[in-house]
């Protein structure tokens, strides 16, 4: 029951900061309305028995990728949005085309809802940090050292972009 | 007790309005949270699945019942270094065009 | 624990004053020991402007997110174990869950929530710069995030060290695991176990990092009074501009308690065996307690002595200086970890 109503808050936040990113014509608003997405959803995560990733989702996500996004927002002094010519045909194209697919996979979840089963809150805390860096460690080790590797790329790739040429 | 479907369902809703800001917006920042937040439904997809196979028993046994959140983690290490380069990115072409606007920017001539 | 900040204002204005051969304030009450009453008066009775030209949601928000995201640091730090009162035994920490048989839940996660709130701690400081509507103050908020942003990279990775000693993220069981003393090849040193003798090089990089996170000198150029004048929070007035002043004494307060719960014992020290045993059970929160004061007291000395670092100093410092160091740190500590086991 507390599962549930907590569930049904935290997805309305979610989807309310979702629709406000939308809605909103200034960037720096869009921005605020995505950390607060990010911030419901870490606590989803803590519902789902994931501590360690609601931690690493407000740590990297909320606290330092949405930080570089206000901040280049703020650096570049970007004005509210206009309506230009594309975004007419846009609305008209790309509206009906995304109800369509949130249509079909809706319809496609509800109708499975039978067969796939429930999620509790369990005793078994199998979220915690030690189990996820057995993992990350043993099994997943080669993808996590290929990440390493990506993350340089894109340090380098971020620092070549951004020098001023003089 | 909350059926896994509903947690799928608010992953479906929240990566279609991805798709919309997407689509919609014209504003290439904008464009980019929405890519952003789409990554984040499918985020709470894995995490959900996650816990799914960990309470309950899976028949396969090649399915490791923490992957999903693992996965997270190379996800969100994936969208840090998209976001840095693509923010990047629109700083230089910012600096070239003077516009952030997405139609403003369709001429390879400046 | 805001009457602990508002005295923290009073502590800082006479020790300044001291260094500096003056007298700090003595007017207000003997040694003037009701000046941060008289100043809590003040911003209460001056008038809170709201300027024409201000992003007025943003401007009313700023304060309030970054006062309030330090105040959560707070809810997580444990600064006792048990006190135990008419039969009731409560844990010391606002966070923290006593069971019936007297052990006490902590957060699995403690630390990381700290890291986190700190990282959501740049948006109060970013948002506030960008809504005032001025440059002055846009520069400094851009400034000041830059520099905490990057100061957090070597803040959690002087923590790494530490972490790979005690083997858990939770702060009570850090803390538990400093408790004893230290053996060298079998013998009992009568050293305590605290972290802070392996990982000095790490305690360094924690303390450097911290003021920088903090905004405190010599990491200051975000809110130089002489040269911005007055930085980020330049169009702030009153009640705001009190919560941000708040916010960094409250900021300055968690690192304090971070420091000596993971390098310094948390709460440690020579047992008293002939004291009732209630004062027993407070003597482990008095033992905090000075190790809290001694590094607030080490704060304010800091701000007496040094000069300001020039921005990119500090940037320099930041990026080549202290991340290289603390990813050294990690490396020897974990060898010498994965050796000895």
């Amino acid at each position: 029951m507390v599962h549930q109503v907590l569930f049904i808050v935290f997805g309305l936040i979610c989807v309310a900061g979702a629709i406000n990113l939308l809605v909103q014509r200034h960037p720096i608003s869009s921005a605020l309305s995505l950390v607060v997405v990010m911030a419901s959803l870490a606590l989803i995560y803590l519902l789902l028995g994931a501590e360690f990733v609601a931690a690493i989702q407000v740590i990297v996500y909320a606290g330092a990728i949405m930080v570089l996004f206000v901040f280049v927002i703020m650096l570049l002094n970007a004005g509210a949005e206009e309506r230009t010519r594309g975004s007419r045909i846009a609305l008209f194209v790309g509206v009906p085309g995304v109800v369509v697919l949130a249509g079909t996979v809706g319809w496609m979840l509800v109708s499975g809802s039978g067969r796939l089963g429930t999620v509790s809150i369990s005793s078994s805390n199998f979220g915690e940090t030690h189990n996820i860096a057995h993992l990350l460690f043993r099994d997943f080790l080669l993808p996590f050292e290929i990440t390493s590797v990506l993350i340089l790329i894109a340090i380098m790739g971020a620092v070549v972009l951004g020098k001023r040429e003089n | 007790m909350v059926p896994l479907s509903w947690y799928l369902i608010l992953s479906g809703i929240l990566f279609s309005l991805g798709v919309l800001g997407f689509l919609l917006k014209r504003n290439i920042i904008t464009i980019f949270m929405s890519i952003e937040l789409m990554l984040n439904a499918v985020n709470l997809s894995f995490v959900a699945f996650a816990n799914y196979w960990n309470t309950h028993p899976v028949a396969d046994k090649s399915i490791v019942p923490l992957s999903g959140q693992v996965f997270v983690f190379f996800v969100m290490v994936v969208a840090a270094a998209e976001a840095a380069v693509g923010l990047a990115i629109i700083i230089s072409v910012f600096r070239t065009r003077e516009t952030l606007n997405v139609d403003r920017v369709n001429l390879l001539k400046l | 624990m805001l009457t602990g900040v508002a005295y923290t204002t009073w502590l800082e204005r006479k020790l300044i004053g001291r260094i500096q051969n003056r007298w700090g304030p003595t007017r207000v009450g003997p040694f003037g020991l009701l000046q941060p009453l008289a100043d809590g008066i003040k911003f209460i009775l001056k008038e809170d402007l709201l300027p024409d030209y201000v992003h007025k949601g943003l401007f009313i928000l700023a304060p309030m997110l970054a006062l309030v995201m330090s105040l959560i640091s707070i809810a997580v730090i444990p600064f006792g174990e048990t006190i135990t009162i008419a039969g009731h035994t409560t844990a010391l920490q606002i966070s923290g869950i006593t069971h019936a048989g007297g052990g006490i839940s902590d957060i699995n996660i403690g630390l990381l929530i700290i890291l986190g709130v700190t990282s959501i701690g740049v948006y109060g400081i970013a948002l506030a710069g960008w809504s005032s509507n001025s440059k002055y103050s846009l520069l400094g908020a851009l400034r000041a995030s830059a520099q905490m942003i990057s100061y957090e990279l070597a803040l959690g990775l002087s923590l790494v060290g530490v972490l790979l000693l005690s083997g858990t993220l939770s702060l009570r069981e850090i803390v538990s695991s400093q408790s004893g003393h230290w053996l060298l090849a079998g013998h009992d040193t009568h050293v305590p176990h605290w972290f802070i003798f392996p990982q000095i090089i790490a305690f360094f990089i924690y303390l450097s990092a911290a003021y920088a996170e903090t905004n405190r000198i010599p990491f200051d150029m975000p809110e130089a009074e002489t040269e911005l004048v007055a930085g980020y929070h330049t169009e702030y007035s009153s009640m705001k501009f009190a919560m941000f002043f708040m916010a960094e004494y409250v900021n300055m307060f968690t690192v304090a308690c971070l420091a000596s719960l993971l390098f310094f014992g948390g709460w440690h020290g020579p047992q008293l065996g002939f004291l009732p045993p209630l004062a027993q059970s407070l003597l482990p929160v008095v033992y905090f307690a000075l190790k809290v004061f001694f590094f607030i007291f080490l704060y304010i000395w800091i701000r007496g002595t040094l000069p300001r670092f020039r921005y990119d100093q500090v940037m320099t410092f930041g990026w080549k200086f202290l991340l290289p160091l603390a990813i050294a740190n990690i490396i020897v500590t974990s060898l010498i970890v994965a050796w000895g086991a």
